[in-house]
């Protein structure tokens, strides 16, 4: 791995959870969760509300004592080592931490003021247009602006890993975007990031991991590429003449493929769709002499991917 | 253009937008600040805050101001001890500023501070907790020293004259402030914050009136006496007068009493205290 030069301890996972539960008396929160984060990746836990996605944090940074279970973050325990753990990790809460009547620059200039290396507060609060209203107070600003305002704030003290609760909640596209880039710089940097969400796009966009929680637990794991592959029920469509031969597309195909005229001259293909087979269907039309008419490819998202996973699961 | 390339982690980058700012700005170098830069940035960050709120001033400013002069002026009350009406009720008023910053304020500001997650917030921070508990007993003796300079020039422009030694008035001052901070603190760290802010005002007006701040406790009945003389406020005003009206040496029956409530309340806040 080339940023082990960079990063020495880049070995050590930057989380390791291993069958963490956390029960808040009768209900159980967390339920034998595992989950490893690599130094230098963006994870987002992805999930819908009361998963257990913000236990799970919480936990991590030290807030929670696990009821079964370890978390290692950067190797330390997050609640025996704290003191030690907590220079090195930047923490966006889901919401609030902030004084209400603190402004928003001198928020960040405090923030900053804690930390042995900061990042130049200015430049910071300029990238996350905040600087128009740094003399404005934390209970005046608009919620988006409090949401950048806590990203700076988890930032500033240059942390090695950076856990971001719900980051982009509630913010319009373009602030949401801001917060990406800022995210891709981050790990561009070889800074690790954590962060929940219930944004499919925001995993897919950002997340190098992501890991669907529900119940509790981590439900599936991998790529957002890996994610879509797994369990592919994608599909090409397209109209053409009816009543084409259909046997021949079908030995053209790779095994696991499916081919079928659902209602006359509307076809559909499914299977692991891939340029490949896209050349495939395409070229069994030429041979056939039709031309496939709105021809259109819908490949799984995350979300498919979810709705899949937690439909078939639980709530039962 | 350089071919440089930025060591690459774990996977390949996903979508690539330019960059705003200049590469490796954001590599990691943690650190926590040096203690001491920690403690004087909170401390002047709390007390920044606790001097920004208007609420707050009205109860550590106004209020004591406003009884120094109208008590001092009309005769509403009738006083006890050598001097004038006003070298009754300084001392009495400076055991109230105390109350007022000490117990009443910052058990307001630090229950919505645990409210509004600024605790939770903090104990993620490279300050350490005591730190964070230093800072606020920083912000408050602050406070405090712009009240006693104020409430002090106020009297004496009233015509007050304080005897004794600074040190009794010191310490007094200080076992009252360790009092009522452990107190606050109490009240802030168990009950929600709209509790702490209705109880911890109806205290500070009961206390007021029967501390000995403005009324003597010679007026209430000799039956409840001895359990208002206990209590710490009665005590702060009871020793202040007894220094700076009657110009006594170290009234210890009052420290003692103060020294007790310090040692019960901040025991009680250390280990009932909630976080969030």
């Amino acid at each position: 791995m080339s940023s082990q030069a960079q990063h020495p301890r880049s070995a050590e996972a930057a989380v390791e959870i291993r069958g963490l539960v956390k029960r808040y008396g009768e209900k159980t929160a967390v339920n034998g969760l595992d989950l490893t984060v690599a130094r230098g990746s963006v994870t987002a836990v992805l999930g819908p509300n009361g998963a257990g996605k913000t236990s799970t944090i919480e936990t991590c940074e030290g807030y929670r004592r696990p009821d079964a279970g370890t978390v290692r973050v950067l190797g330390l325990d997050p609640v025996a080592d704290a003191a030690r753990l907590r220079p090195r990790i930047g923490v966006m809460l889901q919401s609030g931490g902030i004084y209400p009547g603190a402004r928003a620059l001198e928020m960040l200039r405090h923030t900053a003021r804690l930390h042995a290396h900061p990042l130049d507060v200015d430049a910071l609060a300029e990238r996350l247009g905040l600087d128009s209203c740094g003399r404005t107070s934390y209970r005046r600003l608009s919620g988006g602006q409090q949401q950048r305002l806590a990203l700076a704030m988890a930032v500033v003290g240059r942390p090695e890993l950076v856990f971001l609760d719900e980051p982009t909640a509630g913010l319009d596209p373009h602030a949401r975007h801001a917060t990406w880039d800022l995210v891709r710089d981050l790990r561009a940097d070889g800074v690790s990031v954590v962060l929940t969400t219930h944004h499919m796009d925001e995993a897919e966009q950002l997340a190098d991991q992501v890991a669907i929680v529900d119940g509790g637990r981590v439900i599936a794991e991998g790529s957002p590429e890996e994610l879509c592959r797994a369990d592919a029920r994608n599909t090409v469509r397209f109209r053409a003449t009816p009543g084409l031969d259909l046997a021949s597309l079908l030995k053209a195909l790779p095994d696991g493929s499916s081919a079928g005229e659902p209602t006359p001259g509307s076809y559909l293909v499914e299977g692991a769709v891939d340029p490949q087979l896209l050349a495939t269907v395409t070229a069994w039309c030429a041979q056939s002499g039709v031309m496939p008419e709105r021809l259109a490819v819908e490949r799984n998202t995350l979300e498919d991917v979810f709705l899949e996973l937690t439909g078939r699961d639980l709530r039962a | 253009m350089t071919s440089q390339a930025t060591p690459s982690p774990a996977t390949t980058p996903r979508a690539t937008t330019p960059r705003a700012t200049t590469p490796q700005a954001y590599a990691p170098r943690p650190g926590a600040a040096p203690v001491g830069r920690m403690l004087r940035a909170q401390t002047a960050l709390e007390t920044r805050m606790l001097l920004r709120n208007g609420e707050q001033l009205l109860l550590t400013v106004v209020i004591p101001s406003v009884l120094l002069v109208l008590f001092s002026a009309v005769d509403v009350v009738s006083t006890t001890g050598p001097g004038k009406r006003v070298d009754f009720l300084a001392p009495g008023l400076l055991a109230l500023a105390v109350m007022s910053t000490a117990f009443t304020g910052q058990a307001i500001a630090t229950g919505f501070e645990r409210r509004y997650g600024v605790l939770k917030r903090l104990g993620a921070s490279p300050l350490p907790r005591w730190g964070l508990m230093t800072a606020k007993t920083g912000s408050v003796l602050v406070t405090e020293v712009l009240q006693v300079a104020l409430l002090s020039v106020i009297a004496l422009a009233l015509g007050w004259h304080p005897h004794g030694d600074p040190l009794p008035v010191a310490a007094l001052l200080l076992l009252g402030t360790a009092a009522f901070s452990g107190l606050g603190l109490l009240m802030a760290g168990t009950l929600r914050a709209e509790a702490t802010l209705a109880a911890a005002n109806l205290v500070f007006i009961l206390l007021l009136l029967a501390g000995g701040v403005v009324v003597p406790l010679s007026k209430y009945p000799s039956a409840v006496r001895p359990a208002l003389e206990a209590l710490p406020i009665s005590a702060l005003s009871d020793g202040l007068r007894t220094v700076l009206q009657q110009g006594a040496a170290m009234p210890w029956s009052d420290l003692g009493i103060l020294a007790a409530w310090s040692v019960l309340a901040l025991a009680a806040a250390a280990r009932f205290f909630r976080w969030e």
